[in-house]
């Protein structure tokens, strides 16, 4: 846990990027947890991300809500549609599933795209006097939206945490490995994939909504940008540990290492994840986290359980 | 003794981490008809898996007419010469019955055996050669196994477990014809749970017990209680 | 009442369209239960190899169909051999990952050569012309796109149920161990199914290209009209495919008779209705 601890601190300690990153890193260990833990691999999460801007926009402009809470009723909100939509994209399985989750994102893309109050297709800008209701000064924005990303991120990764050593968790373990095993068991497969899809839905709202806090405007292309929410999210989880819950921060860690090195946050740099997913997927599938954790035997969150043998014997 | 056409030395077959035979040694002369039994989980059919080249092994374990074929792949072991009647049949579903056997004339060797022939053996297969092979009983679908097998006009041809879940009236047939299967020279290794019908038509058998050959010899020399011993695993 | 009815006909005929997009994606997935994410952008890089061999030969675009086909025939058989055959196996997210992350990469690498400036392949006169049926006046190209779309349907049922190499598709579709044992190097033939599917890729890219503009951002749209078509039609009925296409091609040209911005939503929404009611798509066949 010391090195967890660490972790936190390097997190912390680092403002100039550490707030787009505390999101990013939200968004990576939501994606890992629908996607690493649950089987669900959507490649349509910007949906919500997309949602959660949009009701923060809708819901300051129109109902007068303080910034933060229609960022928290986002998240509500994304709960509650994410049912009926889990009720129909659930009956495609594997990769068919993965572009319906698309389907889904382009249909809010397009519909929001049509909504003229919420500035249509251009899109629109927060107005100032919400702007200013989160704090006087730019500095003291630029702050509580730092710490907002920063607690977001400690929120994210002690939920999920904490829902993977539950039992709902040790049921999600269970369908991942084997899901003829867990029904057998009585684990209902559907009705645990449906909590993961509605709890990760609601998340990535909120963060959605504080990430379009940061930018203060959103068009329905940047709202609901594949590479942006996306793509980025893959690699990350992918290059630092699909299906482990310290593969997330790593990869995070090393985006922006990388991202220093590359400079341009465009075409380039997507190609060069791309690739290094591709080939970390082929041949280190458990990537960079994987490969450190069982070359020293380290585990940075007690998650897995241990069986010791005595070696003497048997 | 001129040099066997397929030998099997010291065989260590795996899944995984579980190692399912331990040192085989086998040697099938040209010609000959040679019986494997065992129990359930003996390593029977795992010893097909890894002649025919579904599972791979180590070059040297697997020899066939003086070349090393223990890791080839399935496909290349076919074009060397050795075709497989696999357990259960296993015909593949969304093809006609003549698809299947033209399917098993991928591998286009010469020799006596091509469509006609296979029909003349088994006149009932000619009758329903374009009906989906789901469609067949389970003792036609047996011969549709064993012709698939024979379009590739193979030197060596294993059998998994022919009699498996058929009646034994049919059973009998297939075995009645087995002689005209394999005659012109054609080396056979017949894996088998019913000893019976296999030590008829076999010259030599090997009998596996968890993973081990635990008794080989010639039929006519081995007797009933050696096999129940050899079978079971009991001291002799 | 006559615009209702040259809107469902125009529907009609891009529905060949999109049945062309979702040929190669169903072959795969028949053949080797692999769906190919990057299926939407191929598609776009045939369109941009016919705009290179286009312009470099100064060529017609139906012409440069006897380029681009072989290319992205090669193309297919490399990508599988070289990288998609390594993703198969029983786990689902090697192959949905590694085609994921190919479609980043091809998106970008087409933006890099060729910029996101929109490109159109130019076909002369065919892309004007029309016949004139009763009241309706019917595009020559569209038409010629459903011919061709009913053309390749025909000209893939015909491989997989006469041909050699169609048997051996089904035969290693059915149980790629014995398919082995028979003969046949599954690789290989997956290598092959994946080169047929490019190069009728590369007819649809083409006929695309002609159509409307195009640029390096469309592909992942192009994958999900095939996608819904396939899953309108139901799976594993390539005639099913077809008539997914038509109602996915019919949804789009009324919703954008009743207002242009409502196009792709129209049937988005179709394919979710369809999904709702009918889960396994309109002419499910037992997948073989």
């Amino acid at each position: 846990m010391t090195i967890a601890a660490l972790a936190l601190i390097v997190l912390a300690a680092a403002p100039w990027w550490a707030g787009r990153a505390d999101l990013r890193l939200s968004l990576a260990c939501l994606w890992n947890l629908m996607a690493g833990y649950a089987g669900l691999v959507s490649v349509g999460q910007q949906a919500f991300v997309g949602f959660g801007g949009y009701m923060l926009f809708a819901l300051t402009i129109f109902g007068g809500l303080h910034p933060i809470a229609a960022i928290l009723l986002a998240g509500v909100l994304a709960a509650a549609l994410s049912v009926p939509i889990a009720a129909l994209i659930f009956r495609l399985k594997g990769a068919y599933f993965a572009i319906g989750t698309w389907v889904v994102a382009e249909v809010f893309r397009l519909t929001f795209a049509q909504i003229s109050s919420l500035g249509g297709g251009s899109g629109s800008s927060l107005p100032v006097g919400i702007v200013r209701s989160l704090a006087d000064s730019r500095s003291g924005r630029e702050a509580l939206s730092y710490w907002l990303a920063l607690g977001a991120a400690v929120t994210v990764i002690t939920c999920v945490y904490l829902f993977l050593r539950s039992r709902r968790g040790l049921a999600l373990t269970a369908i991942r490995d084997s899901e003829v095993a867990a029904s057998g068991l009585g684990i209902d497969i559907w009705r645990t994939r449906l909590e993961v899809y509605v709890v990760t839905s609601a998340f990535t709202a909120v963060i959605g909504g504080l990430l379009f806090l940061q930018k203060l405007r959103i068009s329905p292309d940047a709202a609901f940008s594949v590479n942006d929410w996306t793509a980025f999210v893959i690699f990350i989880v992918v290059i630092g540990g699909i299906g482990t819950l310290e593969g997330p921060i790593i990869g995070t860690i090393l985006f922006f290492l990388l991202r220093e090195t590359l400079a341009d946050f465009g075409t380039i740099y997507l190609m060069v994840l791309g690739a290094v997913a591709i080939v970390v997927m082929l041949k280190a599938p458990k990537g960079v986290w994987g490969l450190v954790r069982d070359r020293f035997d380290l585990e940075l969150f007690p998650l897995g359980y241990r069986v010791r043998t005595d070696k003497k014997g048997d | 003794m001129s040099e066997p056409l397929l030998k099997l030395s010291g065989l260590d077959a795996h899944y995984g981490d579980f190692q399912a035979l331990f040192g085989v040694d086998m040697e099938v002369a040209k010609g000959e008809v040679i019986a494997i039994i065992g129990a359930n989980g003996a390593g029977k059919t795992t010893l097909m898996r890894s002649i025919s080249g579904l599972l791979p092994n180590r070059s040297d374990q697997v020899t066939f007419k003086d070349q090393p074929i223990g890791s080839l792949r399935a496909d290349q072991v076919a074009y060397a010469g050795i075709a497989l009647v696999p357990e259960g049949r296993q015909l593949f579903k969304s093809l006609s019955v003549e698809e299947n056997l033209k399917l098993g004339g991928t591998v286009a060797r010469d020799g006596p055996w091509s469509l006609e022939a296979v029909y003349d053996l088994f006149p009932i297969l000619r009758e329903r050669r374009n009906q989906p092979s789901t469609s067949l009983s389970g003792g036609q679908q047996q011969m549709v196994a064993i012709g698939r097998a024979l379009m590739s006009n193979p030197e060596l041809i294993l059998f998994d477990e022919i009699s498996l879940g058929l009646a034994p009236v049919i059973i009998k047939s297939i075995y009645q014809a087995l002689p005209n299967i394999i005659s012109g020279g054609m080396t056979a290794v017949i894996v088998e749970q019913d000893i019976t019908k296999a030590l008829a038509v076999s010259s030599r058998v090997y009998c596996l017990q968890e993973g081990r050959v635990s008794l080989t010899g010639r039929v006519e020399d081995i007797t009933r209680d050696q096999i129940t011993a050899a079978y079971f695993g009991l001291a002799a | 009442m006559i615009e209702w009815v040259n809107a469902i006909v125009q529907g009609i005929l891009l529905g060949g369209l999109y049945a062309l997009f979702a040929a190669g994606l169903s072959l795969i997935f028949g053949v080797m239960r692999l769906v190919n994410i990057a299926h939407g952008d191929l598609i776009i890089l045939a369109a941009y190899l016919g705009l290179s061999t286009t312009t470099i030969l100064g060529i017609h675009p139906f012409v440069a169909l006897l380029i681009v086909m072989p290319a992205m025939a090669g193309i297919g058989y490399i990508l599988q051999r070289g990288l998609l055959n390594h993703t198969l196996g029983g786990d689902i997210l090697p192959p949905l990952l590694v085609t994921f992350g190919l479609s980043v990469i091809v998106q970008n690498a087409l933006l890099e050569g060729y910029t996101a400036d929109p490109q159109k392949l130019n076909a002369g006169a065919v892309e004007t012309a029309s016949i004139a049926v009763g009241e309706l006046s019917l595009g020559v190209l569209p038409l010629l796109t459903f011919g061709m779309a009913v053309a390749v349907i025909a000209g893939l049922q015909w491989i997989f149920y006469s041909t050699a190499l169609g048997r051996g598709f089904r035969a290693v579709s059915n149980n790629q161990d014995i398919a082995q044992l028979m003969g046949l190097n599954k690789a290989h033939v997956f290598g092959l199914a994946m080169a047929l599917a490019l190069a009728v890729t590369a007819i649809a890219g083409i006929l695309l290209g002609v159509r409307t503009s195009f640029d390096p951002a469309i592909g992942g749209g192009r994958l999900i009209f095939g996608f819904e078509a396939v899953i309108i039609g139901g799976l594993g009925n390539s005639w099913g495919t077809l008539a997914g296409g038509v109602i996915l091609g019919v949804a789009q040209t009324i919703g954008a008779k009743i207002d242009p911005g409502w196009q792709v939503l129209a049937g988005h929404i179709a394919f979710l209705v369809v999904l709702a009611v009918r889960p396994n798509g309109l002419f499910p066949r037992v997948e073989h």
